[in-house]
């Protein structure tokens, strides 16, 4: 592992039952950059973020977080190790019996001994810092798509963690929301000294914020380099997916019998 | 083929049902296992308390009511014919704190406070807030389940003694003070006739092993529940259906061991 790397990744294989779903994946991701992998849905992406999460066990290859080979690690280990780790979910999944206040302060609570002075403080700068401090008494239920977003962004970032994991972070939410959760997310990654991976295909927002990209189709690598090089890439998939083509090496129609056959047309 | 089809599915049902047995056993032991938060952290049991024991209180008082009244005026009727209307009070109070007390009240608590369960703990699994939980380095079922076993399980006694206390009076309303049998034996009788050991110890006995059951299948359906609208759906009504069941049956047993020879 070189010195700056905090996640090394190396030949990387996963299935599930017997439908092979990441297949010899490798990465480096250095400390202290914004990195995203993009993919069309079902691509593995998500799969890849749990394994780096130490959700999931792979069948081959490693994760190494920090130096740990993340599926060697027991429960406890993977606990002390998910305490340096923030996750923002698809939809936030912040919890629904709790205030914003209290889903933000959950982890301080759960794992640190602070008095309930200094939790409300740093409560109130984490919410202060996503620009929602104003809404520490509504419930989720109250908030929205977007908002949510956000508190979650806030929680995730609550213990200040090497690492932070974002799923599908642009997904649902309005423009302008958009491009505030994107700023935050390299704002965030600069103030905190953290290390983030963005799981999106989104393609345009992902580009003007990210050091690093990733593309996956089909459990593996395919391109991969800084946005600049994205952008002018040649490869055939790179260039539909940055500019949303309808057919190219993704084919609009998914696989099936051939059309006049399908219509009972005779040839 | 058909035979083997069919030999095939009702084998594939069984090993599911002994596999869905064996993780249900694995997931009491985890929460046994977990349960020191909930404890330590006792404002923790005290909310899921307040959801599950008193907010189920109304249902529980008024079913109890009219079941008291129900066995006041059935009880009347029968043991008229015998000139034993003095032993109302008795039948009432036996036929309460011995079986129907801990037998509808955990079937309501069932329906209540299991249902809301599993499809509470269904939702937060579909809505990922588990796995956030679980990414954020907190046991779910240290945090989520073990709590809410404590409450199911120090409520279920307590509601079905509330349900029993209440039915007597509702007895009472129907036997002394509508149809006018003597207070003053109703209640001695029902003294006299009713054993703190043998009735009234076995039925909080009863509760307290139906409160164990019901919110065990309930967290465990919760918990186990495909994260989508259909299987938290199948998860609730699979919670009324096998506790309602379970209950039943585990009353048989129990009354069994406890009544028989008596």
């Amino acid at each position: 592992m070189t010195a700056s790397a905090l996640v090394e990744i190396r030949d990387l294989n996963f299935a599930y039952d017997k439908r092979p779903v990441l297949k010899g994946i490798n990465m480096t991701i250095p400390k202290g950059s914004l990195i995203a992998i993009m993919g069309l849905s079902g691509c593995g992406k998500t799969t890849l973020l749990r394994h780096i999460g130490g959700s999931l066990k792979p069948t081959g290859g490693y994760v190494k977080l920090d130096g740990q080979v993340m599926h060697e690690l027991g429960r406890d280990g993977l606990y002390v190790m998910r305490r340096k780790m923030g996750m923002l979910f698809q939809f936030g999944a912040l919890f629904t019996d709790m205030s914003v206040y209290d889903n933000v302060a959950f982890q301080m609570r759960e794992h640190t001994e602070l008095p309930d002075e200094i939790i409300h403080d740093l409560v109130l700068m984490k919410l202060h810092a996503v620009g929602l401090r104003g809404t520490q008494d509504l419930m989720p239920s109250e908030l929205s798509g977007g908002m949510s977003r956000r508190v979650a962004l806030a929680r995730a970032v609550a213990l200040d963690p090497m690492l932070i994991m974002y799923d599908e972070p642009f997904a649902g939410i309005d423009p302008i929301s958009l491009g505030l959760v994107g700023d935050l997310i390299r704002r965030l990654n600069d103030s905190l000294g953290a290390t983030s991976i963005v799981v999106t295909h989104d393609v345009q927002e992902s580009l003007k914020i990210v050091d690093y990209v990733y593309f996956m189709a089909e459990g593996v690598v395919v391109a991969e380099g800084t946005p600049d090089q994205i952008r002018a890439s040649d490869k055939e998939y790179v260039h539909q997916f940055v500019h949303g083509e309808m057919d190219g090496p993704v084919p609009f129609h998914y696989p099936g019998m051939d059309y006049r056959a399908d219509l009972n047309l005779r040839a | 083929m058909s035979a083997t089809n069919t030999i095939r599915m009702i084998g594939h049902r069984a090993i599911n049902a002994v596999w869905r047995i064996g993780v249900a056993s694995r997931f009491f032991i985890y929460t046994l296992l977990y349960s020191g938060s909930s404890f330590r952290r006792f404002r923790l049991t005290i909310k899921e308390l307040f959801s599950t024991g008193v907010m189920s209180l109304i249902i529980i008082i008024v079913a109890g009511l009219f079941v008291g009244m129900v066995l006041g005026l059935q009880g009347y009727e029968t043991l008229k014919r015998y000139g034993s209307e003095s032993a109302l009070g008795t039948m009432v109070a036996l036929s309460l704190v011995r079986e129907l007390g801990p037998v509808v009240a955990a079937l309501l608590f069932a329906s209540r406070a299991g249902s809301a369960m599993t499809a509470e703990i269904g939702l937060m699994k579909a809505t990922e807030q588990i796995s956030a939980m679980e990414m954020m380095a907190v046991n779910p079922i240290a945090r989520i389940v073990a709590p809410r076993f404590w409450a199911g399980v120090i409520s279920m006694p307590l509601l079905a003694a509330m349900f029993s206390a209440v039915g007597v009076f509702g007895g009472y309303l129907v036997g002394v003070v509508q149809i006018g049998v003597d207070e003053g034996s109703f209640w001695s009788q029902m003294q006299s006739a009713v054993d703190f050991r043998d009735d009234i110890l076995n039925g909080v006995i009863k509760s307290f092993a139906f409160g164990i059951v019901v919110t065990l299948i309930a967290l465990f359906e919760g918990f186990d529940a495909p994260p989508t609208a259909e299987g938290v759906s199948g998860a609730t009504t699979r919670t009324v259906v096998t506790s309602s069941l379970a209950i039943l049956m585990l009353d048989f047993v129990l009354t069994a061991i406890m009544f028989r020879g008596n």
